[in-house]
C-alpha cells in the first residue's frame, strides 16, 4: 500500500476555490461577467476542474481514514459525506420551488405562454417532489450534486482497490468509460431524458483525480514535466481556443476544415466528451508546470479567499448556486445594465468569501473545544473537506 | 429613467446600423426602426432553392410548423402572430407573387412530435418551404438531445422528400425564465443540425437578446397587454421574411460568412 501524503495540496483548495467562482458566474443566466470563464475559451469548464479535485481530494481523506480504521468506518464516513450532500440538494430544490412559484405568480406576459409552461410541474408537486427527492428531476443548474451523491455511493470499493492496485482501477474505470460510450448506458430523468451529467462519464474523472491523490501523480511527474508534453498541451489549448472563436465569431468559421467540424462536434457535456477531458488535461498540465507545489505565494493572502472557498467546497457550492438565483432575480426585478451585472457578480463573489471564512471560523473553535488545547494539525492545512 | 435611455439608443442604434445594411431603407416606411437588428444576425449562407423556384412560378406556399411561441392569444392572436405577419411582409416585398402561407402550430410540443405530424401536412399543403420553430419544449422537457437531434433530422428529410425547403426558428429569448429553462444545448444542437443540414437558422433568440439589450422592446415586462407580443411578433415577421428573400435570391452567390 502506497503511503499517503499527510499534507494537503494547497494547490487543489486554490483551485478548486476558483472553479467554484466560475461555476458561479456561468449559472447566473445572461451574465456578462460570465465571458471571462473558461468555458468560452476551451472545450472544458469548471465542472470538470471542480469533479477532479473533488476526487483527489476524497481519496486523500478517506484513504488515509481506510489505512488508519479499516474499511468499514471509512465506508461510513464516505456515505454519511454523501447524505450531506443529498440533504444540500433538497435544500437547493427548497429554494428553487421558491423562486418558481415566484415568478408564476407574477409574471404573465402573453408573449411568453409557452415558456411559462415550465412552471406546470408546480400542479402536480406528489409526483415532481418525489421524483425530486429520487434526483431524477432537474432542475436547470442543480445537476453537479446528483453527480457527486451518485460518485460518493460507488467510491468506497473503488479507493479499497486503488488502495491495492492502482492501476487496476483506473483500467475498470476507462473501461466503465468505454462501455458507457457504446451502450449509451445513463440514469433516466423525470419527465423524460437522461441526467445532465452522466456519472459513468464524469467518474472516469473523478476516480482519475483519486488515483492521482494515491501516488499517481508522483508517477506522472517524469511525463506532466517534459517539454514534449507541455508543447502539446499547449498545442491544444490553442487549437480549443481557435475553434471557441469560431462560436462568436462566425465568419471564422471558413477556417475550420468540414471533417473538422465534423469529428469534434457536437461536443458532449453529458457524456464527457474525449475533447473535453483532454482539454482538462492540458490545462492541468500547464497549471502543474506554472505553479509549483510548494510555491510560498499558496500561503500569501492574495490567494487565501479562494483557497478558503475551496476547503469548503460543499457550503459554498451550494451557496453560490443560491446566489445565483438571487442574482438573476436582481437582473430581471431590478436592473440588468453591465454594472449591476458587475456588481451581482464582484458581491456574490465576496459572500462565497465571507461564508468560507465563518464555516473555518466555526470548525477551529469546535475543534478546540471547551478547554484550551493546541492545535492538532498545522496552520493553513486545517479545515479542508473532501 | 434608465429604460427611457435605453430605448433612446435603440432608436439611434439602427439608425447607425443602416449603414451597415443599407437594403432596408427602401422599405422603410413600413419597416419600423425597432426591428433592424445587425446583420450577423440573421444567417442566410445557405440557399433555398425550391423557394427560388417557386418564386419564379410566381407563387409561393409556405407551412409554419410551430408550438406556443408561433401563437398569440386574444382573438386577433393568429392575425397577429408572426406567421400572418410573414405573410403581410412578404407579400409586400414580392409584387405580383401570389404568397400563401398556413400553419399548423399548437402549444407544447415537442420536435418529435412535429416531426411525426409533418407529412400529411406536407401532402396538404404542397409547400415551397417549410418554416420550422422548435426547441423550447424540447428543453422544458429535457427530452434527451440525441432523440431531439434525430427529430429535428427527421422532419428536415421529409419536408425535402416531400420538395420542400427548410429555415428554422430556435426558441425565444425570455429572461424570467432563463434560470429554468435550460436552452443552451438544445440551441447549440439546432444551430449544429442546421450546420450539417444545410438548413438557414433565424437565430430568434439572439435577435430577441439583442433587443433586450438595447432596450428595443423590455421583455421583462409582467405586463399582460398584448401590444408589445404583437409588435415583437411583427418584428419577426418582417426579419423573417427578410431572410427567406435574401436566401432565395438566385442570382447572388451566398458565399460569405460561416460556409
Amino acid at each position: 500500500m502506497a503511503p499517503i501524503p499527510t499534507e494537503r495540496d494547497l494547490r487543489l483548495d486554490l483551485f478548486r476555490g476558483l472553479a467554484l467562482w466560475l461555476i458561479f458566474l456561468d449559472h447566473i443566466p445572461s451574465n456578462a461577467v460570465s465571458w471571462i470563464t473558461i468555458r468560452n475559451y476551451g472545450f472544458s469548464d469548471a465542472t470538470e476542474i471542480f469533479v477532479f479535485i473533488s476526487g483527489y481530494t476524497a481519496a486523500f481523506v478517506y484513504g488515509r481514514a481506510m489505512q488508519a480504521n479499516g474499511f468499514v468506518v471509512a465506508t461510513a464516513r464516505v456515505l454519511k459525506r454523501a447524505w450531506q450532500i443529498y440533504v444540500a440538494h433538497v435544500f437547493l430544490f427548497a429554494i428553487y420551488l421558491a423562486e418558481i412559484a415566484y415568478v408564476a405568480h407574477s409574471f404573465d406576459n402573453p408573449l411568453f405562454t409557452e415558456e411559462m409552461g415550465v412552471l406546470d410541474f408546480m400542479k402536480n408537486p406528489d409526483v415532481t417532489i418525489l421524483q425530486a427527492l429520487l434526483l431524477k428531476f432537474k432542475p436547470v443548474n442543480m445537476d453537479v450534486l446528483p453527480l457527486y451523491i451518485m460518485l460518493l455511493l460507488w467510491f468506497s470499493p473503488i479507493l479499497w482497490l486503488l488502495l491495492r492496485a492502482p492501476s487496476l482501477a483506473l483500467i475498470a474505470s476507462a473501461g466503465l468509460y468505454t462501455l458507457m460510450w457504446i451502450f449509451e448506458w445513463n440514469f433516466a430523468a423525470y419527465p423524460s431524458g437522461t441526467w445532465v451529467f452522466n456519472p459513468f462519464a464524469w467518474q472516469l474523472l473523478f476516480v482519475f483525480g483519486a488515483w492521482c491523490a494515491l501516488g499517481g501523480a508522483q508517477r506522472l511527474t517524469r511525463w506532466t514535466n517534459s517539454p514534449a508534453v507541455v508543447g502539446l498541451a499547449v498545442a491544444y489549448l490553442l487549437f480549443a481556443f481557435g475553434i471557441a472563436m469560431t462560436w462568436y465569431i462566425p465568419r471564422l468559421g471558413v477556417f475550420v476544415p468540414k471533417i473538422v467540424g465534423e469529428a469534434i462536434y457536437p461536443i458532449d457535456k453529458t457524456n464527457l466528451d474525449v475533447l473535453r477531458i483532454l482539454h482538462f488535461l492540458s490545462l492541468a498540465v500547464i497549471t502543474v508546470w506554472l505553479v509549483p507545489r510548494d510555491w510560498p505565494a499558496l500561503k500569501s493572502r492574495v490567494f487565501w479567499p479562494a483557497i478558503a472557498c475551496g476547503q469548503h467546497s460543499l457550503e459554498v457550492f451550494c451557496l453560490g448556486v443560491f446566489l445565483a438565483f438571487a442574482g438573476h432575480f436582481v437582473f430581471t426585478e431590478v436592473s440588468n445594465r453591465l454594472v449591476t451585472h458587475v456588481i451581482v457578480s464582484v458581491s456574490g463573489i465576496a459572500i462565497m468569501v465571507a461564508a468560507a471564512a465563518m464555516v473555518s471560523w466555526y470548525r477551529r473553535v469546535e475543534r478546540q473545544g471547551p478547554g484550551p488545547r493546541p492545535p492538532t494539525t498545522k496552520p493553513g492545512y486545517a479545515g479542508g473537506d473532501a | 429613467m434608465m429604460r427611457r435611455l435605453a430605448f433612446l439608443l435603440a432608436l439611434l442604434v439602427p439608425a447607425m446600423l443602416e449603414q451597415t445594411w443599407p437594403a432596408k431603407s427602401e422599405n422603410a416606411p413600413e419597416h419600423p426602426a425597432e426591428c433592424r437588428v445587425a446583420a450577423p444576425q440573421i444567417e442566410h449562407e445557405f440557399p433555398l432553392p425550391q423557394v427560388a423556384r417557386a418564386l419564379a412560378a410566381k407563387q409561393l406556399s409556405i407551412l409554419v410548423v410551430g408550438a406556443g411561441s408561433s401563437l398569440l392569444p386574444g382573438a386577433n392572436g393568429a392575425k397577429n402572430a408572426y406567421p400572418a405577419r410573414l405573410q403581410h411582409a412578404l407579400a409586400e416585398k414580392l409584387p405580383g407573387v401570389d404568397v400563401k402561407v398556413v400553419t399548423d402550430v399548437k402549444s407544447r410540443r415537442s420536435a418529435a412530435e412535429m416531426a411525426k405530424a409533418l407529412p400529411p401536412e406536407l401532402a396538404a399543403a404542397k409547400p415551397a418551404l417549410v418554416v420550422w420553430q422548435t426547441g423550447t419544449v424540447d428543453a422544458m422537457q429535457g427530452i434527451d438531445l440525441d432523440q431531439f437531434s434525430h427529430a429535428l433530422d427527421r422532419g428536415i428529410n421529409s419536408a425535402r422528400s416531400a420538395g420542400a425547403d427548410v429555415v428554422f426558428i430556435n426558441p425565444q429569448y425570455s429572461p424570467r425564465t432563463e434560470s429554468m429553462i435550460a436552452l443552451g444545448t438544445y440551441a447549440e444542437n439546432m444551430r449544429w443540425v442546421a450546420v450539417q443540414q444545410e438548413v438557414p437558422l433565424f437565430d430568434r433568440f439572439s435577435i430577441m437578446k439583442l433587443w433586450a439589450d438595447l432596450g428595443t422592446f423590455d421583455l421583462y415586462s409582467a405586463t399582460k397587454k398584448l401590444d408589445m407580443a404583437e409588435r415583437v411578433h411583427d418584428c419577426i415577421g418582417r426579419l423573417l421574411a427578410d431572410l427567406v428573400f435574401e436566401a432565395a435570391r438566385p442570382s447572388e452567390p451566398h458565399a460569405e460568412g460561416g460556409r
